[in-house]
């Protein structure tokens, strides 16, 4: 490992009204880590992810991104045209729902490419091969290349939008409840994939969910989060298995047993 | 500014100055930055949106006493949307009007570019229905202008792939999307993609008005236009593979007549000013009379 975080949050604040919806929120991500955050709805957890993601301005704080070309820079104060140029190239964003980070009209094949067509790609066989080799790896048939995502099941879509978000190669994937909304056996294949392709590609991720089974399989470190605060943080396995603080051993034994 | 002709209750060419001015405003800055979509604030027009209000409102901020001007619609200077907006300014300006493309120094057109070559002293007003290229792929405006600042056109490239993907081909063939001085991604109006080629390098102006939209936009002469592509799937001219049935017209775009029910069809040039020039000369196709 280098001796520079992918990424370090420090001190991130955001409010609405006077409502405090994420507090003094600090961590490093690590290159090739994997980091949780858990909490109740409400507990400001997707409201740090769009933060860290640029999405959202937080009134306080620094996201430093160790980017390709001139080291750790402060995401937050980047250039509105450099910022969104990080988002289509090192960074993901897995929406909740695939709608929302598809374009429903468009084909499997044109919704994968779209990143590529972005950073400069002009070549039709080319983009059309990348767009059939990820369709692949998300386990989808190649030979839906030309169907709408319209057409897929909410399993598919889901592993559509990671294909597309994958397909240039980032370095740091921000996944907003990526396993929410679908039924459990579909819920285990994505994990599955999803720690595959983590694991292949040494992708650093955030993953926000309130499903602990998710952290579980997937994160390397956990953050639980009450009321906008970060109530315990810690290698996922040492949080799940021997919780210190009270909401988190609530939130631990709350976890149906079947 | 009074013309003998003229119906006394108008100002010259209907509008009133200072809308023109507003207008003129907006051009010059138009054709400051080559492909930007400037606002103004389009004015009610006698006439219905669709039937180029855009259009009629950049006409009248151009025009003067001494112009001639002519009106297309689909190339022919004959059909209702020609004659109706050629009639306006002959009532409300008094200009003398043309139907033959060298003669005139201001033609208004409705979805084509003249065959014969335009000339640096002449300029071209588009009818626009639809400014934005951007418009069916990306729904919000505030989004397409943030893309058009930063030059985020990998969306442009997603129609054509789906166009390749779903046709074998890039099968859109009007209002085909082009790039400006290497910036700005434009809607050409609905001009057959064969008329792209025109766009670019041409010495007259070309003005672009949109009248419900509210936008115009301009391409000052000599400037380059490129029309989007893949490296694999070249952008292509294309136009029906016919000479003119009426002016034996091979390298003009040609409108496709049914001439009765029993699939008889006749290919003629779309630009009847160029045609008729043409059979003056001599030149005949297999249907002339």
């Amino acid at each position: 490992m280098t001796d520079t975080p992918l990424l370090s949050v420090v001190g991130l604040t955001r409010r609405y009204g006077a409502h405090l919806a994420c507090g003094d929120v600090s961590f490093d991500l690590w290159p090739g880590e994997v980091m949780g955050i858990v909490g109740e709805s409400g507990s400001g957890k997707t409201t740090l992810l769009r933060c860290i993601a640029g999405q959202l301005a937080p009134e306080a704080g620094r996201v430093m991104f160790d980017t390709r070309a001139d080291g750790p820079r402060d995401v937050l104060r980047m250039s509105e045209p450099e910022r969104r140029m990080l988002s289509r190239t090192d960074w993901a964003f897995v929406h909740q729902h695939a709608r929302d980070g598809l374009r429903m009209g468009v084909s499997a094949g044109g919704n994968v490419g779209e990143r590529l067509m972005a950073v400069g790609a002009r070549n039709y066989a080319t983009i059309r091969r990348s767009a059939e080799d990820w369709l692949t790896r998300v386990e989808i048939d190649p030979a839906r290349i030309d169907d709408r995502p319209t057409t897929f099941s909410g399993g598919m879509q889901q592993r559509l939008q990671i294909a597309r978000n994958l397909v240039t190669g980032p370095r740091l994937v921000f996944m907003d409840e990526p396993t929410g909304g679908l039924d459990v056996s579909v819920q285990a294949r994505l994990l599955d994939l999803l720690r595959g392709l983590v694991r292949d590609m040494g992708l650093s991720a955030i993953i926000v969910t309130h499903d602990l089974a998710v952290v579980r399989l997937l994160a390397d470190r956990l953050m639980v989060m009450k009321a906008g605060r970060v109530v315990e943080a810690g290698l996922t396995d040492q949080v799940l298995d021997d919780p210190q603080d009270a909401y988190t051993q609530l939130l631990v034994s709350s976890v149906l047993q079947v | 500014m009074t013309g003998t002709v003229q119906q006394a209750d108008y100002n010259f060419a209907y509008l009133d100055e200072q809308t023109k001015r507003m207008i003129r405003r907006a051009l010059l800055k138009a054709l400051a930055v080559p492909g930007y979509q400037v606002p103004f604030a389009s004015r009610e027009m006698p006439m219905p949106y669709g039937w180029g209000t855009g259009g009629v409102q950049v006409t009248a901020s151009v025009l003067t006493p001494q112009d001639r001007l002519k009106v297309i619609d689909q190339g022919a200077d004959d059909t209702t949307n020609a004659v109706s907006i050629r009639r306006f300014f002959e009532a409300t300006a008094g200009v003398a009007t043309t139907t033959r493309t060298a003669e005139a120094t201001v033609i208004q057109t409705r979805h084509r570019i003249p065959e014969t070559p335009l000339r640096d002293d002449q300029i071209l007003v588009y009818q626009v229905p639809i400014p934005e290229p951007l418009r069916f792929l990306e729904p919000r405006e505030s989004e397409t202008r943030k893309m058009h600042a930063l030059q985020e056109y990998g969306l442009m490239h997603v129609k054509l792939y789906e166009d390749i993907a779903r046709h074998g081909h890039i099968a859109t063939s009007y209002a085909y999307p082009v790039k400006v001085e290497g910036h700005y991604v434009m809607d050409p109006s609905p001009i057959p993609k064969f008329d792209n080629p025109k766009l670019s390098d041409c010495p007259a102006i070309q003005l672009f008005g949109a009248g419900r939209e509210q936008r115009i936009y301009a391409l000052p002469p000599h400037t380059k236009v490129v029309s989007l592509d893949f490296e694999d799937h070249p952008f292509e001219a294309s136009r029906a593979d016919h000479p003119c049935s009426l002016c034996g017209a091979t390298d003009t775009y040609l409108d496709e007549v049914i001439t009765d029910d029993a699939g008889g069809r006749m290919f003629i040039c779309s630009d009847t000013d160029h045609c008729e020039a043409r059979r003056a000369r001599g030149h005949r196709g297999k249907d002339a009379a």
